[in-house]
């Protein structure tokens, strides 16, 4: 019973954050969050005994990606986009949704560690960056190699779209 | 214990809602943010079913997709940098150089 | 990782290291000279289209289940090396005379054509997902790749953000299938599937990755960014993307729909019949009202895709739909083929600025260029299915094995769709002979290699195509 309840409270953050982004006027609002709900479905991560997985998604999304979003946003100048005043609603209920997540994320990780999972429990190392080594080196070696082809090709990419040309027209 | 369904449920909203984002919004920073909402949809239907099943290839999959979003985030900013330069604007309905 | 493994890739492992080598020497290639760039990425295709061909002996599945190379993996990977090798070509001259000669542009195109090979051999739902990625990022860059002009930028932004939903759609769907048979390994969802547990869940799956995969290759009702894409980005890009993608989205779709969900055909044969016979129609309709030629090729190749699609229809039929994916492997020869040549004509007569692309500036090109004049003729043919042309031999084809399938409305469409498209496309021939003007031309010898060498193929084959069509019968019987 308290599963479901954990569940639905962290659900429903998870929709409000995700319309929250849908609603926002402010590019930076919606990037925030985005920010917010990356970290509740992380904090699902956990709950599902994925933890390398809820590490990566904490690094990787809500670190690397929403940062590199926000710095986006910052250069390209959020003052010059359109609409840039926080909705009334916006501050207190993000402020709220952090809350409630903060809560949450902190009675699982402190309170509940003894009392297992919502699934009858797993192998002890279900998940763990070991175990996701192992198959990512053995049987999911070709799709690996693949995302360092991939990392590649963006990177070239993100250079030529950005490079200024000697002498160009800018 | 939460049933599976109720984490394909959940998933499925934000997936919508992901959508609705594309669909509704003319700014091009965010339509990609709901892009990559979907994107984390479809992960965490991913994980539940990886924990479902006792296996890792959902959470191995989970990883891949995190690392295209990457490559795409690279690539999808850096056009929407360029495309500021020259247009001053992200929004994609003043996006009209191309008619026929 | 073993020798046959390695055996098993061998022809795109070396394109993606002869592609990575490029990226290094392109630095030292002085500014003005990426001619040197381009001669190396030819040479680097031309390897691996000799590789593809010498690997005769089929391995099987590589990798634990990840590819697998058969005789379709092996007749495919050969058109997507010769389709890389026009890419280059037309893009040689090209760039130079746009002013955006840079070594990247084929250092990108490799690394696509290298992951629409991937597409090709995929054996998992993961590698299907990895090779849709690694061949459309270097597509939404190509797209751009005439930057700081402004319709190139948005070219390159609106392909990358449809394309980026439709990733997320075919993630989605991916997911499902994931949850309702427990595996990714087409394979593994033959036998899950053909076990009967699958259900609902498979079926939203596979619906979703058909939405995916919808948009990449331009099927109405998801076509919307194709005609502006096609307008925006460089011609030589759109050439290559027009062939590359629907030749990998193809080969997607028969890996994924043909052989891993052919028990959803219940289900899924009204969706794909629709899909068709919308794109056929809504295509060629489109069409008659454009006056630029770059939108004409861009709504002629939506309806294509429509004709291409057809051969998915009959895919719960087991006698039927090797026939039909033979027609469509066929007909994907002679688009490839007629596609390139009329791309190089367009290109031949473009000049800077987007000027050249109206379908007046074609006016009395029969009388002054009377060689390129008829080269374009041919492939006006061709696209409409009119003999004597590589078009005509593949709707042919495409046709009876639709028929054979009992879809007869299907090809009732299909016949009537190209009787509508035979207005626009002999528009531009009579444009060419009938009306006064003075075109002017770019002459590059391997523009005109291109469409000269298109034309001729486009119209040789089609004198004698059962060789062709042995070969390609003989790819797809094999995987059923």
């Amino acid at each position: 019973m308290t599963n479901l309840v954990l569940f639905l409270v962290l659900a429903v953050v998870a929709v409000v954050t995700a319309l929250g982004m849908l609603l926002s006027r402010n590019a930076v609002y919606a990037a925030l969050f985005l920010v917010l709900n990356f970290a509740t479905v992380a904090v699902f991560y956990i709950l599902l005994e994925a933890p390398f997985i809820a590490m990566t998604q904490v690094t990787v999304y809500a670190g690397a990606i929403m940062v590199l979003f926000l710095f986006v946003i910052m250069l390209l100048g959020a003052e010059r986009l359109p609409g840039t005043e926080p909705l009334p609603w916006q501050r207190p209920l993000a402020i709220f949704l952090a809350l409630v997540l903060a809560v949450e994320a902190g009675y699982l990780l402190f309170a509940r560690r003894a009392a297992g999972g919502m699934f009858a429990s797993a192998a002890p190392d279900f998940g763990s960056p070991q175990a996701i080594g192992t198959m990512l080196f053995n049987r999911y070696l070709l799709p690996f190699e693949v995302t360092s082809v991939l990392l590649l090709v963006a990177m070239v990419g993100a250079i030529v779209l950005t490079k200024k040309e000697k002498g160009g027209r800018e | 214990m939460v049933p599976v369904t109720y984490y394909v449920a959940l998933s499925a909203v934000l997936f919508v809602i992901g959508v609705l984002g594309v669909l509704l919004r003319r700014n091009a920073l965010i339509i990609f943010m709901s892009v990559e909402l979907m994107l984390n949809s479809a992960n965490l239907v991913f994980v539940a079913f990886a924990r479902l099943f006792e296996g890792l290839a959902g959470q191995v999959f989970v990883f891949f997709v995190m690392t295209v979003a990457a490559a795409e985030v690279a690539v999808g900013l850096a056009l929407i940098v360029a495309i500021f330069r020259s247009k001053r604007s992200v929004d994609v309905d003043q996006m009209s150089s191309l008619k026929g | 990782m073993t020798q046959a493994d390695l055996y098993t890739l061998l022809p795109l492992i070396v394109l993606v290291i002869w592609a990575c080598a490029l990226l290094l020497v392109d630095l030292l290639i002085p500014r003005g000279r990426k001619g040197i760039t381009a001669f190396l990425a030819a040479l680097g295709l031309a390897l691996t289209l000799g590789l593809t061909l010498a690997q005769v002996s089929a391995a099987g599945t590589a990798f634990q289940g990840m590819v697998v190379l058969d005789g379709f993996a092996r007749f495919v990977n050969a058109l997507l090396a010769l389709t890389g090798l026009l890419g280059v070509g037309l893009a040689y001259g090209y760039v130079r005379r746009m002013g955006i000669e840079r070594g990247e542009y084929y250092t990108l195109l490799l690394f696509s054509v290298a992951g629409m090979m991937l597409m090709a051999q995929a054996a998992d739902l993961i590698v299907v997902f990895l090779a849709l990625e690694l061949l459309s990022i270097p597509l939404y860059i190509l797209a751009a790749f005439a930057r700081p002009k402004e319709t190139s930028e948005e070219a390159g932004l609106k392909y990358f953000l449809l394309g980026a939903f439709a990733t997320g759609f075919v993630v989605y769907g991916i997911a499902l299938t994931f949850g309702a048979t427990g595996t990714t390994s087409l394979s593994g969802i033959i036998a899950a599937a053909s076990n009967g547990d699958a259900g609902l869940l498979l079926t939203i799956g596979a619906a979703l990755i058909l939405v995916g995969f919808g948009f990449k290759v331009a099927v109405v009702p998801f076509h919307m960014w194709t005609p502006d894409v096609y307008q925006g980005a460089p011609s030589a890009v759109t050439a290559f993307m027009a062939a590359g993608a629907k030749i990998a989205g193809f080969a997607a779709l028969l890996r994924v729909f043909g052989l891993a969900f052919s028990s959803l055909s219940a289900d899924l044969t009204a969706i794909l019949w629709t899909l068709s016979a919308l794109t056929m129609i809504v295509g060629n309709i489109l069409a008659i009202a454009q006056t630029n030629i770059k939108r004409l090729l861009a709504y002629s190749s939506i309806a294509h895709a429509g004709y291409i699609l057809m051969a998915f229809v009959p895919f719960g039929n087991a006698e039927v739909l090797p026939v039909s994916v033979a027609a469509g492997v066929f007909y994907l020869v002679a688009y490839t083929l007629t596609n390139f040549g009329a791309w190089a004509v367009v290109i031949a007569l473009e000049k800077a600025e987007g000027r050249g692309l109206d379908l007046d500036d074609y006016a009395g090109l029969g009388r002054k260029y009377p060689a390129l004049a008829a080269a374009m003729t041919v492939f006006m043919l061709s696209l409409t299915g009119v003999p004597p042309t590589l078009g005509l031999v593949g709707k042919f084809y495409l046709f009876r094995a639709v028929i054979a399938g009992g879809f007869y409305g299907l090809a009732v469409i299909g016949v009537l769709t190209s009787l509508i498209s035979a207005y626009y496309y002999l528009r531009v021939v009579v444009i060419m002979y009938m009306r006064e003007g003075e075109p002017e031309r770019v002459s590059e010898p391997w523009l005109n290699l291109t469409w000269a060498a298109s034309a001729l193929a486009v119209v040789l084959i089609s004198l004698v195509p059962a060789p062709l069509f042995a070969w390609a019968s003989q790819a797809v019987f094999a995987l059923f």
